[in-house]
């Protein structure tokens, strides 16, 4: 049976890797290659990498930083950040890039995302979808831009939107709950997994190997990602590269 | 020297990585004299049948895939659509492949499992994606040597191989049913899953087809 795939998300800030907590305050963690590196030795499941400048401040894709870290890391990777043409979409994929993820694209110029689709597949082209609570009408809302710039649309309308468009994976992040190690939005979760075919990423809030386990449980995901837990040693101590061991997830979600 | 032939389908870079990772050399080809002077080749490809047809269609390659291989007697490798292009037709387009390996392709198909095994949490997700084990049809395999009895591999794909006769099956997986993910018919191979990304089982695997076969 195929196995709940469990990952790192990580921050990229220039050459450097970060984190944040709700798309705020970065903390340095290390070298983006160096710790890709050591992500690869643990051989990790997968590995995702956001450019949050790219994104936010709409800077060039790293393609350089990209390739280097793509030709020592024998995993998928899915990038993030930045990309807006046919052409960002090649480049990503030519380097070795395995799927590359789109968010403000899909509601600015979806036709792109729909060619990409058409050209490399749909289980490469994967959408992230951060949401928060707005601070005005109190109800859950997606925002581009690393969190700046709200949709006001029904999630249910994003997520009939998303399947139309036809990406061939949702990580649905709860920036509420990002960097807080307080456990993911499992109802979130949820109610993106029942109105969706494709695969959906838990991403944003992780803080214990149960919440990993109740993310698929409850939230039925069938994936999980980890920032904090991936690059902290706890919550509020010192930056630590690590992530638990491949036998250790085996028994925690192996499936009844 | 490994020859990846580039139909501009996706991630040719993470093969030549791995290839010269595991210590070899590999080089990127995209034309058809390059196709029939390679030592071994290797047909990578992501994305839509169609698109993959014409991508070996219009730069005159299948012609020299077939004849580098029924020809020349030159090993051939295919990877995800790579591999699902050795066989003739698809349910995802209407266009005719490389016709290699007898056998079609058609997507998962999980209308007749009963519904307990596939809702809630344990609903099967299209495509199919992720690690998954596989299993030997067959014992003793030169390319499956030094290979652990469970070897998991990275699968993403929609649509997988059926009806493929007994002696080409080489390596079986269970998603919903079992289907076959890997193929072997005289000096042509096929994987469903992606070995580039399948870290130490991957390596492995395409060292023994650089080195055994």
């Amino acid at each position: 049976m195929v196995r709940t795939r469990v990952m790192p998300a990580l921050l990229l800030d220039g050459q450097g890797l970060v984190k944040t907590t709700r798309f705020k305050s970065p903390i340095y963690v290390g070298d983006a290659s160096n710790t890709c590196r050591i992500y690869n030795q643990m051989e990790v499941d997968e590995l995702i990498l956001f450019d949050i400048r790219s994104s936010s401040q709409k800077l060039p894709i790293q393609f350089d930083l990209i390739k280097q870290i793509v030709s020592e890391c024998f995993m998928p990777i899915c990038y993030g950040g930045g990309v807006k043409t046919l052409e960002d979409f090649r480049t990503l994929f030519y380097l070795g890039v395995e799927k590359v993820s789109v968010s403000s694209l899909l509601f600015e110029n979806p036709n792109v995302v729909k060619e990409a689709i058409k050209i490399y597949g749909a289980q490469s082209i994967v959408s992230t979808i951060d949401i928060k609570t707005s601070r005005f009408r109190k109800i859950q809302q997606v925002y581009l831009h690393n969190g700046k710039k709200p949709i006001k649309k029904k999630l249910i309308d994003i997520i009939c939107l998303l399947n139309d468009i036809g990406v061939g994976e949702i990580i649905v992040n709860n920036i509420d709950r990002e960097g807080s190690w307080s456990g993911f939005d499992c109802e979130l979760i949820r109610f993106f997994a029942e109105n969706t075919d494709v695969p959906v990423v838990a991403l944003g809030g992780a803080g214990s190997k149960e919440d990993i386990k109740k993310a698929v449980d409850e939230g039925h995901a069938s994936a999980v990602a980890l920032g904090s837990m991936a690059v902290f040693q706890s919550k509020g101590m010192g930056v630590l590269v690590k992530f638990p061991k491949l036998k250790e997830l085996k028994t925690l979600l192996e499936k009844k | 020297m490994i020859s990846i032939i580039d139909c501009h389908m996706g991630n040719i870079g993470s093969i030549v990585n791995i290839i010269k990772h595991i210590g070899f050399e590999a080089k990127i080809i995209t034309n058809a004299d390059e196709v029939l002077d390679a030592e071994k080749l290797i047909l990578p490809g992501v994305g839509h049948w169609d698109n993959g047809i014409e991508k070996i269609h219009s730069s005159g390659l299948k012609s020299a895939i077939l004849s580098a291989v029924n020809e020349k007697n030159i090993p051939l490798l295919g990877i995800c659509l790579g591999m699902q292009l050795l066989f003739k037709t698809s349910e995802e387009g209407d266009k005719e492949a490389l016709n290699l390996i007898p056998g079609r392709i058609k997507k998962f198909d999980f209308s007749s499992l009963p519904k307990e095994i596939n809702q809630g949490k344990h609903r099967l997700r299209i495509p199919h994606m992720g690690w998954n084990d596989v299993y030997p049809c067959h014992s003793n395999d030169p390319i499956l040597s030094s290979l652990d009895e469970e070897m998991s591999f990275y699968f993403v794909h929609s649509f997988h191989a059926a009806d493929v006769p007994e002696e080409y099956q080489l390596l079986k997986c269970h998603y919903g049913y079992d289907f076959i993910c890997a193929v072997n018919k005289k000096n042509v191979w096929g994987f469903q899953f992606h070995p580039e990304k399948s870290h130490k089982f991957g390596m492995q695997l395409l060292k023994n087809f650089v080195e055994k076969v």
